[in-house]
């Protein structure tokens, strides 16, 4: 029974996951199916990359609202450079990736040096950021953008989609910088306890700039796969992304008061958002009951954690 | 049960883990009269005084008030039942004004949910015009001064008929002129019957405002007499006098080069500091709380702003900007207060060991896990932490193994200078020996060691040379042959 209540507790969230793939399964049989498994990871790969983005932030012990934004200012930035025979494919990669960047620089110099609430400061990026969107696009999809840039959303590589593989690969830089990196380490004291790890001599601001940097560099590389998916640099892209981050986050037992979380937890948070969209997609339900149904499935995993935590 | 006391306490006993902070207490307290709690930090008059008011719940004994047993399981209770408290922090509502400070919770209203604005300022202003001080009522309450909002607090205590007012170091931040107006005020408040017990560490106050005297000192009743039968001396020697207990271990060593000086060392909380500690010393730093310790040593770690000063190690002239810097040139702090800034606690015992130290078990910031893992479970081993584990989480440990987890890691950086601040508070008597030999070894190996410490046996026991520290000022040094524990309660007290 304690061996059981154990498992439930270490594995809980993963138990949760198996338990709603078996139902769907059970309920339509194409949801087991090669294809239908593909699409889904497909479909999770922008809200994965920018789930364990915001996974360092939320360890570090802040919050980032202004992912959504930026994915669309950075879609928006690499899809203007992206257009055929304009530039190389590593330019609209980089200025995209750089406007993110610069994003988190702004976002963590404002609440370190600045000493503004992260809430506070990425909700005005948040707004900011979307109005650079639209100013940058004059309001307009970017469309008309080369093949190379396109097949990074939606082309193969040894049959696996590239939004897929690029999510594994920051699943794996990600967990190696939280587990096997002083600066993983670090970000897990700075949101454990910001004093004792500066008593340590831990230079908190900059693994504070660490983790903001990350969270909007991930949202820039979210940002040109989604652009690169729809072939379209989109101002108006990415609405509300933070927040389904934010519950994949929360769902897979990272703290929002920081100082614990892990990038494996993130990934199933990530796959149980991901699988339920699909799975009603598929039994027909209304997108409006959808809603309805992930909230309370946000807040029953966190009650569950909480539970299993006493 | 004998009727002439307003409030009798018998045989209080409270027990925190690892502590025991009431032992068997009595305190008896007349209507009418000011009763002084006196005793050292960690006496236990703040737990009694908490159980008094409702905070927390004895473990046995009883409370009778006017003649009837009493039980408080809330704050709620006590108030209603007569009892009220002036914190030593006041807690009001900053935006809200005094009058609604005052009545808060019982406001008068025109129909319920509805203020009676009217009647609630008119009400209040009665109230703190009884005090026979003028403060405006609809002023908020972050615009007055500490005097002020004391009186605040008093006026509110009176409006709910308090029969006691427990008043905990209320002139602690306020000025000459003030403390008399309030000393007025206590007058005022026991004419008209209502029992005052006045916890404070000044003693020409307490002679002065008191009718009796209760003495406490390690949680256990000491003695309680009246005060015009008493004098400063013999108050200190029934606050310090007890029989020193010889779990210290201490051995000189003839001192070595100055290791760390600081010349006129100026913050926000202390001001012209000038001290320097051999190799192989221990410096003890005594004094109040609240006087300006530990500040003194958070800023010469880097944690806190200098004004202005020098600070040199082995002679050299150094700026610390950061407790990184500090610990780069051989500073070690293990500070007072493990919770807040010594470890994290939602952390591992192995991540806190390592966490000021990872460039040694690390190759280019990554860290090698199985060369951490064998000098966490070293400096487990040396500082003899009981845990079940390395990947234990720290919370989870007792406050003893907790502090050797500070240790340990503060430790790992081979520090010079070690500054302990209140090195054994709140741990068991084992723990404290276990860290005195400790602190025995490391300077008999050449470290320069600072030893903040509340805990006058402790810093006698232990230190070379005493520091004591008044009001942000070092108030006088003191050889260890000379030092007793009057002599430094004389020059810690004000």
């Amino acid at each position: 029974m304690i061996l059981a209540k154990n498992y439930l507790s270490k594995y809980g969230i993963l138990i949760a996951l198996l338990v709603i793939c078996i139902i769907l399964s059970v309920a339509t049989p194409y949801f087991f199916t090669v294809q239908n498994l593909v699409i889904v990871l497909r479909q999770v790969s922008v809200n994965g990359i920018l789930a364990i983005g915001v996974t360092f932030v939320i360890i570090a012990g802040g919050i980032d609202l202004s992912l959504g934004s930026v994915v669309a200012l950075t879609g928006v930035a690499a899809a203007s450079f992206a257009h055929p025979g304009a530039y190389p494919l590593i330019v609209p990669l980089l200025m995209g990736l750089l406007t993110g960047v610069l994003a988190g620089v702004i976002n963590g110099l404002t609440i370190t040096l600045g000493k503004v609430a992260p809430f506070i400061v990425t909700l005005g990026m948040m707004t900011m950021t979307r109005g650079l969107a639209l100013v940058w696009s004059d309001g307009r999809p970017v469309t008309n953008l080369s093949p190379a840039f396109n097949f990074i959303g939606g082309g193969d590589l040894l049959y696996i989609p590239v939004p897929i593989l690029l999510f594994v690969l920051v699943i794996i830089v990600a967990y190696i910088l939280l587990n096997y990196t002083t600066a993983g380490r670090y970000i897990y004291a700075v949101g454990g306890n910001e004093q004792a790890a500066r008593a340590s001599g831990i230079r908190v601001n900059a693994v504070k700039m660490f983790a903001y940097i990350i969270c909007s560099g991930l949202a820039a590389l979210a940002g040109i796969v989604l652009a690169a998916r729809i072939t379209t640099g989109q101002p108006n892209a990415g609405v509300a992304y933070e927040l389904d981050a934010i519950a994949a986050v929360v769902i897979g037992g990272t703290s929002l008061l920081g100082g614990r979380g892990t990038v494996t937890g993130t990934v199933i948070g990530v796959l149980i958002i991901g699988v339920i969209n699909n799975g009603l997609d598929l039994l027909n339900v209304s997108s409006y009951y959808q809603q309805i149904i992930k909230g309370v499935i946000i807040i029953g995993a966190v009650l569950i954690d909480r539970k299993n935590g006493k | 049960m004998n009727e002439t006391y307003l409030l009798s306490v018998q045989h209080l006993s409270k027990s925190f883990p690892g502590v025991k902070a009431l032992d068997d207490v009595h305190l008896n307290v007349e209507a009418g009269k000011v009763h002084a709690v006196m005793g050292e930090n960690g006496a236990g008059k703040s737990t009694l005084m908490k159980i008094l008011i409702g905070m927390i719940e004895p473990d046995s004994g009883n409370i009778y008030f006017k003649g009837e047993r009493v039980a408080f399981h809330s704050v709620h209770d006590a108030i209603k039942a007569g009892f009220s408290m002036i914190h030593q922090e006041l807690l009001p509502f900053p935006d809200l004004t005094v009058a609604e400070n005052i009545l808060m919770g019982r406001e008068p209203v025109v129909f319920p949910g509805w203020i009676n604005r009217k009647k609630l300022n008119m009400a209040s202003l009665h109230l703190i015009s009884r005090l026979g001080v003028s403060i405006k009522v609809n002023r908020k309450m972050k615009t007055l001064s500490v005097a002020e909002t004391q009186m605040v607090e008093i006026a509110k205590a009176i409006s709910n008929n308090a029969e006691v007012i427990i008043m905990d170091e209320p002139t602690s931040a306020i000025s000459q002129k003030e403390v008399d107006i309030l000393f007025g005020i206590i007058k005022d408040l026991t004419a008209r019957g209502i029992a005052v017990i006045y916890i404070s560490h000044k003693m020409d106050e307490v002679l002065q405002i008191a009718d009796t005297v209760t003495v406490m000192r390690d949680g256990k009743w000491i003695a309680t007499q009246p005060a015009s039968g008493l004098n400063k001396e013999a108050l200190i020697n029934m606050i310090v006098g007890r029989p020193l207990d010889n779990i210290f271990d201490k051995k000189s060593v003839p001192p070595g080069e100055v290791l760390l000086s600081v010349k006129a060392l100026s913050g926000d909380y202390f001001s012209d500091i000038s001290f320097e500690v051999h190799a192989g010393e221990i410096l003890g730093i005594a004094g109040l709380m609240g006087a300006g310790r530990t500040e003194i040593m958070r800023a010469i770690f880097g944690l806190d702003k200098i004004r202005s000063g020098f600070i040199y190690i082995k002679g050299k002239p150094v700026r610390i900007k950061s407790p990184g810097q500090a610990m780069d040139l051989g500073i070690g702090f293990i500070s007072e207060d493990r919770k807040e800034t010594g470890l994290v606690l939602s952390s591992t015992v192995r991540n806190n060991i390592t966490l000021g130290a990872l460039s040694i078990c690390s190759n280019n910031r990554f860290i090698d896990k199985k060369k951490e893992a064998k000098i966490a479970d070293e400096q487990i081993r040396k500082f003899n932490i009981k845990t079940p584990g390395r990947n234990q989480v720290v919370n989870y440990l007792s406050g003893g193994n907790q502090q050797k987890v500070v240790l340990a890691k503060v430790l790992l950086r081979n520090p010079e200078v070690i500054i302990f601040d209140e090195p054994t508070r709140g741990i068991d008597i084992g723990a404290k020996a276990e860290i005195y030999k400790m602190m025995t070894a490391l300077a008999a190996a050449g470290k320069a060691i600072i030893m903040i410490s509340s805990e006058l046996p402790e810093v006698l026991g232990m230190s070379d040379r005493i520091l004591v520290v008044r009001e942000g000022k070092i108030s006088k040094e003191l050889k260890a042959e000379e030092a007793t524990q009057e002599l430094i309660m004389e020059y810690a007290m004000v």
